[in-house]
């Protein structure tokens, strides 16, 4: 049995887990730790610039790979900075693994040098805690953290390291367990039988279905066998922000829905008779008004979380599991009742598309622009297709929060999962450039872009520097319209045009030259004709980073957009003149 | 409408805490809460009572059931079961009154532990709404102090909640 200190037995717990990359700033609390990271030189360290940006870089390398992230911090404000990324993963369900620092245990609670109660701070927005009291508890901790943060919906846990645990002189016995069991947690690995049943018999029968797909899917992998589903049914399929992806942009797809969903997604949630929830939430920013919501529908609702069903939506059909059995099973019945010779209803499916396309060529955002096409400034939606074109629609895309995410999620029609990583429950600004670095250090062959604003942009900007020292080759696709472009619309729509503190007055830096002294390329572009050529050299020079700022139409709003309140789906603003 | 949550739970710190910020997080009320070690030192046996429409409650649950101390739970308000909640009073016993707090003791079958020149220290157990009855019927103006433990509840007859 191998002898080995607190500090080792982290580093030693991180490499038994199969661990890649820690995302992580050095501190008081938890340089012992470091330094056995040091010695041992297994796992790369990625030294950020600011603890939020750590958090982030790991929670998109986790939403990238399906892998769980590692970030490690000190105490105090280590922790507290770690927080937002920690709140933001906890929304999305990553599954990530925060190693802070605490002040020696005889310290705690006598307010000292650097000390937070990280347990408590994190309490709300992680799946579990702990605080390692013991050396010997080391190993084991780790692995109940890795284990709870990957399995059922995963989520962040926080592992609370007092510094003297992790001193180099007390050495104990060192044995990572294979497996660990709780007796207090046992996430679901099958859907109930007789739920499924029922499910398959409404979707046979049903005239006017719906497939409303989340970020579940994705997380679940279930994206092949949500394909062979809608495919086999010939149903349509709508997704949320977070699940974009799992099902590809083809005929049945209906784009996303939502408070900037598509026009004809939304209608056909509000139209339909039968709407199949996969790992989906109800979100507040999918449903509008709840008791209006799909109000002829039947719903079947597919989660690994019992309490994300009938939380603001009432389930007809509710079906706890993971979404890839529940999915194969689901498959697996409908075959059977194909062999009895039940099947949909092909005519009133026939009807339904009917509809259906009716609505895509009334207001479709892939079936014709609706958008000025003409205009001579960049729009930013042409921006993003611009994207789309020169990066052949494989890109990663990261993105931030505001107009340019919502652009990126209609324009980049993603076919694949894991490909669109966005802060979607959160809405952190200042989440996609970190983000892009994560994905970009997972899948060094890849393009990684992140589509941002010049306002979020700034919220991590520090990490060019990051990218500088580990030569992390990103391209930052910037849409700059010199506001807060999201707050700005809002001011426009609801507030008469008082753009209250959404705007910088002239005091935003030149981009380029900023982004040339941390040794990176700088191409700003402002006239349209000049965009294509200049993504294709930006995406051509394959080991630089490279900052595209591009100036957009600043006054450009995002369309559809639901009606609030008290509307229901089908209430929504086309353009800025024309509503449903 | 009122409901007795019961749970078993991790005995280890900052598990309560997880319970109680569940509700503050989520905007749930917590009316009374007792918490006290089980027979099994690694388990504490958890009581609170709440109020809530059906809907609320299952969200309670479904919650509580996610923290992973948690270990099981019940609701007991949906079968028969036992309710029990102590209560230790301070009443001002001057005079005639003397005798009508100890009369009202013994109608309550309460019992009066501790006796001083002007107070009774009166304990009153049984279910939450008895307690109530008690205050009433010794009236505002003697009460002096007022402990409550928060329900204990058990179910009744073979139904067991353990591991």
């Amino acid at each position: 049995m191998e002898l080995l200190s607190g500090g080792d037995m982290v580093a030693q717990a991180l490499e038994d887990e199969g661990v890649e990359f820690i995302f992580g700033y050095p501190g008081g609390a938890v340089l012992h730790i470091y330094d056995a990271l040091f010695k041992r030189s297994k796992i790369p360290h990625i030294l950020t610039r600011h603890e939020q940006a750590a958090t982030h870089a790991a929670d998109a390398y986790s939403r990238a790979t399906g892998k769980t992230g590692v970030v490690l911090v000190t105490s105090g404000p280590g922790a507290t900075n770690a927080i937002t990324g920690i709140a933001t993963a906890y929304m999305d369900s990553i599954p990530m693994v925060v190693l802070s620092g605490q002040v020696a245990t005889h310290l705690i609670g006598e307010d000292a040098f650097q000390e937070t109660d990280m347990i408590g701070v994190s309490r709300p927005i992680v799946k579990h805690s702990f605080l390692v009291k013991r050396q010997s508890d080391i190993p084991e901790t780790i692995k109940k953290a890795f284990y709870i943060a990957a399995s059922g919906r995963p989520g962040p846990v926080v592992v609370d390291l007092p510094k003297d645990i992790t001193n180099p002189f007390d050495k104990f016995e060192y044995n990572y367990p294979k497996k660990v069991k709780l007796r207090s947690y046992a996430p679901a690995t099958r859907g109930h039988a007789g739920q499924i049943k029922k499910a398959v018999s409404l979707l046979l029968a049903a005239q006017r279905p719906v497939i409303y797909s989340g970020g579940g899917v994705v997380q679940g992998n279930g994206s092949d066998l949500l394909t062979k589903l809608a495919r086999e049914l010939n149903f349509p399929v709508t997704s949320t922000l977070m699940g974009l992806g799992a099902y590809p942009a083809d005929k049945q797809f209906l784009g996303m829905l939502g408070m900037h969903g598509f026009y004809e997604a939304n209608m056909a949630m509000h139209e339909a008779d039968v709407v199949l929830a996969i790992g989906a939430r109800f979100d507040d920013r999918v449903t509008n008004t709840p008791k209006k919501f799909c109000p002829g529908a039947k719903i079947i609702h597919i989660d690994i979380d019992p309490a994300a069903i009938s939380k603001t939506i009432t389930a007809d059909v509710p079906i706890v599991g993971p979404v890839d059995s529940v999915l194969s099973d689901v498959l697996e019945l409908l075959s059977e009742a194909r062999k009895e010779g039940g099947d949909t209803d092909k005519a009133a499916l026939a009807q339904w598309w009917k509809t259906i396309d009716g609505w895509r060529e009334h207001a479709g955002l892939w079936t014709k622009p609706r958008y000025d096409q003409s205009s001579a400034l960049i729009k930013p939606q042409w921006a993003i297709e611009t994207l789309y074109k020169v990066t052949k629609g494989d890109a990663y895309i990261t993105s931030d929060v505001g107009q340019h995410q919502m652009f990126a999620a209609q324009y980049y029609r993603f076919n694949k999962p894991r490909r669109w990583i966005n802060s979607g429950g959160l809405g952190t600004m200042g989440f996609g450039f970190p983000a892009a670095m994560g994905v970009k250090l997972a899948f060094p062959d890849a393009d990684v872009a992140c589509v941002t604003g010049e306002g979020s942009i700034q919220m991590n900007i520090q990490e060019l520097s990051t990218c500088t020292q580990y030569k992390i080759p990103v391209k930052i696709i910037n849409l700059n319209n010199g506001y807060l472009g999201m707050v700005k619309q809002w001011q426009d729509m609801q507030y008469e045009g008082r753009y209250s503190h959404s705007t910088y007055e002239d005091s935003l830096p030149d981009f380029v030259k900023l982004v040339e002294a941390y040794g990176h390329v700088g191409i700003r572009v402002d006239k349209k004709e000049d965009l294509e050529d200049a993504m294709k050299e930006a995406f051509a020079l394959k080991d630089r980073l490279v900052f595209m700022d591009i100036h957009v139409d600043p006054h450009e709003h995002v369309y559809p957009m639901l009606i609030a309140p008290n509307g229901s789906m089908r209430d929504m603003w086309l353009s800025k003149t024309e509503r449903t | 409408m009122r409901r007795i949550i019961s749970l078993l739970l991790e005995n280890e710190p900052g598990a309560l805490s997880r319970v109680v910020g569940l509700f503050s997080q989520r905007g749930y009320n917590i009316e009374s809460l007792n918490v006290a070690a089980t027979e099994d030192p690694t388990l504490s046996r958890l009581t609170l009572t709440t109020q809530g429409d059906d809907h609320v409650i299952e969200q309670i649950t479904k919650h509580l059931n996610k923290l992973i101390d948690v270990v099981k739970l019940v609701d007991l308000t949906e079968g028969a079961h036992i309710e029990r909640e102590l209560m230790l009073v301070k009443v001002r016993a001057t005079g005639a009154q003397r005798a009508e707090i100890k009369r009202c003791t013994d109608v309550f079958r309460g019992q009066i532990v501790d006796v001083g020149p002007t107070v009774y220290t009166v304990q009153i157990t049984g279910a939450s709404d008895k307690l109530d009855a008690f205050l009433e019927a010794v009236g505002d103006a003697a009460v002096l102090e007022v402990v409550r433990s928060g329900v204990s509840g058990i179910a009744r007859g073979e139904k067991v909640l353990s591991l």
